[in-house]
């Protein structure tokens, strides 16, 4: 061998190495995506702080590669820093993580104040479990179905959970729907919410709500966790640090614990969440006719659940007596998505009437909503894992 | 002090203690080969030995070095499972197989007791202490060469319940599977159920939204009930602060001379009682500008460097 042909054959070697040479239109196609998450997390700024990591993470995940080089950078390939990344989404810790700074950055006293808010939080799953039979009618198997269906519960570490766990192999789709739909919550909901009210039930002022003692904000943690756990113990992970996180926060003893878990934590998670999600969303994995079902299957989802939610308060409002009637602007809320969902009641309710700020109100649901999709996610994990 | 330290070294001993005997206590013994036929499986050696599996039924792997296995009632530590071997970890819910050949030196998992056909056989599990017993079972002595006595579900129906247990023949439906599940499961039967029973998705959306409703509908309640309770409790300190502060604004400010006086006079009468001092000390301001004691020429060595 001549030396011009050692060096041909490096250099040859090396160019299948490349990304040029691997490249598939369907990983261009997936850097597409990437780059329109990017750009709506940027230039529209929808929930950029999880659009900017997901959508970083699809151009990470969908750079080509030689497979069978043994190269160790594959998120799915084992021992690679990125599979190491990914634990915390396939093993499902990552979202209770992100469910303690939920709770440690919460403030659950507009639920505290009127518990009947709790039933509006109840109310919007039903999104999911419409989803279920919809998933069910397009062929899904009862355990893809229910892992599709929590999209509907508008809380993406609870989807990233459940999926994890139900289905795996469509984790990528469910995480990727979940959160494109959360940002896409000031574009979904309030035409529904429109849809299903009257001019009239838009104007309803509700009651200020009443400032809550220290030790209710205490005990309401405890109480809360103990209740729910008791009766969905698979929901154990997601609803016990949800709880943890809010009575660090509330106790008024562990304030350095509770900034850390709402601040730091929380945003490490995020970070390491949002950027392993996008990059599991390799094109040979998520570029199939299922994820076009899922995405469907998602926006039905949060279509229903917004819906249900504002119905929902209009048929409670039926037997409550004139002064505590509930505007159904806030039914909306019910879905998790917060605050996001709860600043959509707000600004709705305000463009009818601007001295009617429902956003304190909305708060309520939408916190219940959070419990409520644990819950849910627990029921379906206890009766299809 | 002491007590405190004591108690909770106690508490700490009684936890660990609790922890490890959690977790050697969902050890069982899953199935059981009196006879080797050599229909069955061989040992390392291309031996057709009996067999004892055993099951990790816990969802965490279990260190089982230094329980004993026995055949012998009267015995519990007959054989202890040797110290030292990486092999003694057991994977959650899976199994290991011990070969009752009475050769322990052919290695960890051979038993120095063999089984004798024919005949009821013992065998049970004691913990590390040789005391506790962790499972026991009588192999029946009915029992043909090339049959094994198995739980019929993988580590269920708990310690020597012989309604646990079946005799499998090696056929199609009663399968022999050492190191193996003694169910098969080639689908999730929970899926397969709903599918089967729940095609549209309709059981499941009203159980799961009655779970929902009714969880937080608890929730509710109860902080319906805490809040009136609260709203109770304010409400009865917000009057008796108001009731404080009006019995307050009823009196005066302070106590009259006249009434100190009259107290004081009544005490004197009542206890005879007045001071006695033995010494008077006296305070006076020192009106001098100059002393010695506050002289900084006194007290500082040198003038401090600028």
């Amino acid at each position: 061998m001549t030396f011009s042909d050692f060096l041909l054959q490096n250099l040859q070697e090396f160019w299948h190495l490349t990304g040029f040479y691997n490249a598939t239109w369907e990983h261009l196609v997936m850097l597409v995506v990437g780059l329109f998450f990017i750009w709506l997390a940027i230039k529209k700024n929808f929930e950029p702080m999880l659009l900017v990591p997901i959508g970083f993470g699809i151009l990470i995940g969908n750079i080509p590669f030689n497979t069978t080089a043994g190269l160790e950078v594959g998120i799915y390939e084992e021992g690679s820093v990125l599979n190491i990344l990914y634990n915390g989404v396939s093993a499902g810790w990552y979202p209770p993580l992100i469910f303690l700074g939920i709770g440690a950055m919460t403030d659950f006293s507009a639920l505290i104040a009127n518990p009947k808010l709790m039933l509006i939080g109840a109310a919007a799953q039903f999104g999911i479990f419409g989803a279920y039979m919809v998933a069910l009618l397009l062929g899904f198997a009862p355990d893809q179905a229910g892992a599709i269906a929590i999209i509907g519960g508008a809380d993406g570490p609870t989807a990233i959970f459940l999926s994890s766990k139900l289905a795996p192999n469509l984790m990528g789709a469910i995480a990727v729907s979940a959160y494109s739909y959360m940002a896409l919550v000031p574009v979904i909901q309030p035409p529904l919410m429109r849809l299903f009210t009257t001019k009239n039930e838009r104007l309803i002022k509700m009651k200020p709500a009443r400032a809550v003692s220290q030790n209710e904000k205490i005990i309401f943690p405890i109480v809360g966790m103990i209740l729910t756990c008791f009766v969905v113990p698979s929901g154990i992970p997601l609803l016990g640090m949800l709880f943890f996180g809010n009575l660090l926060r509330e106790c008024g003893v562990t304030n350095r614990l509770a900034k850390t878990a709402s601040n730091a934590l929380t945003d490490i998670v995020t970070i390491l969440l949002g950027m392993t999600v996008g990059a599991s969303t390799q094109a040979s994995e998520f570029l199939t006719s299922e994820t076009i079902r899922i995405f469907l299957l998602g926006f039905m989802a949060f279509v229903i659940a917004s819906s249900s939610g504002v119905l929902f308060v209009k048929l409670f409002n039926l037997f409550l007596p004139k002064s505590k009637k509930i505007n159904p602007l806030i039914g909306n809320a019910g879905v998790s998505a917060v605050p996001m969902s709860a600043r959509i009641s707000n600004n709705l309710g305000l463009e009818y009437d601007p001295s009617n700020y429902l956003l304190m109100h909305a708060m309520g649901p939408n916190v219940a909503g959070v419990i409520g999709s644990a819950v849910a996610a627990g029921v379906l994990l206890g009766f299809l894992a | 002090m002491k007590k405190r330290i004591l108690s909770i070294l106690v508490i700490a001993l009684a936890c660990v203690t609790a922890v490890s005997a959690q977790g050697r206590r969902g050890l069982r013994i899953n199935e059981v080969m009196i006879s080797n036929d050599s229909t069955s499986v061989v040992d390392d050696f291309g031996r057709y030995s009996a067999w004892v599996e055993l099951f990790n039924s816990t969802f965490g792997p279990l260190e089982i070095s230094s329980v004993f296995l026995t055949n012998d009632k009267t015995n519990p530590t007959l054989y202890p499972v040797p110290l030292g071997d990486v092999n003694t970890e057991i994977p959650a819910r899976q199994h290991i197989l011990f070969w009752a050949d009475g050769e322990p030196n052919k290695g960890t998992f051979h038993t120095n007791f063999v089984f004798t056909p024919g005949e009821d056989n013992y065998v049970a599990i004691y913990d590390a202490n040789g005391k506790t017993l962790i499972d026991e079972i009588v192999i029946p002595g009915t029992l043909k060469p090339g049959q094994s006595y198995a739980r019929k579900v993988d580590g269920e129906g708990g310690t020597f319940n012989p309604e646990a247990w079946e005799i499998r023949d090696g056929s199609e439906s009663l399968y022999i599977t050492p190191s193996s599940n003694n169910i098969i499961k080639s689908t999730n039967s929970k899926v397969d159920m709903f599918a089967e029973q729940d095609e549209n998705g309709f059981g499941m959306a009203v159980m799961a939204m009655c779970i929902v409703f009714a969880a937080l509908l608890v929730l509710s309640i109860c902080f319906y009930i805490i809040s009136r309770i609260g709203a109770n409790v304010s409400r009865s300190q917000k009057a008796k602060a108001l009731a404080d502060t009006e019995a307050e604004a009823g009196r005066p400010d302070h106590d009259s001379g006249e009434e100190i006086a009259a107290i004081a006079m009544a005490l004197r009468d009542h206890l005879e009682a007045h001071d006695r001092e033995n010494t008077v000390l006296t305070i006076n301001k020192v009106r001098r500008a100059y002393s010695p004691w506050s002289s900084k020429i006194y007290s500082l060595r040198e003038l401090p460097r600028r």
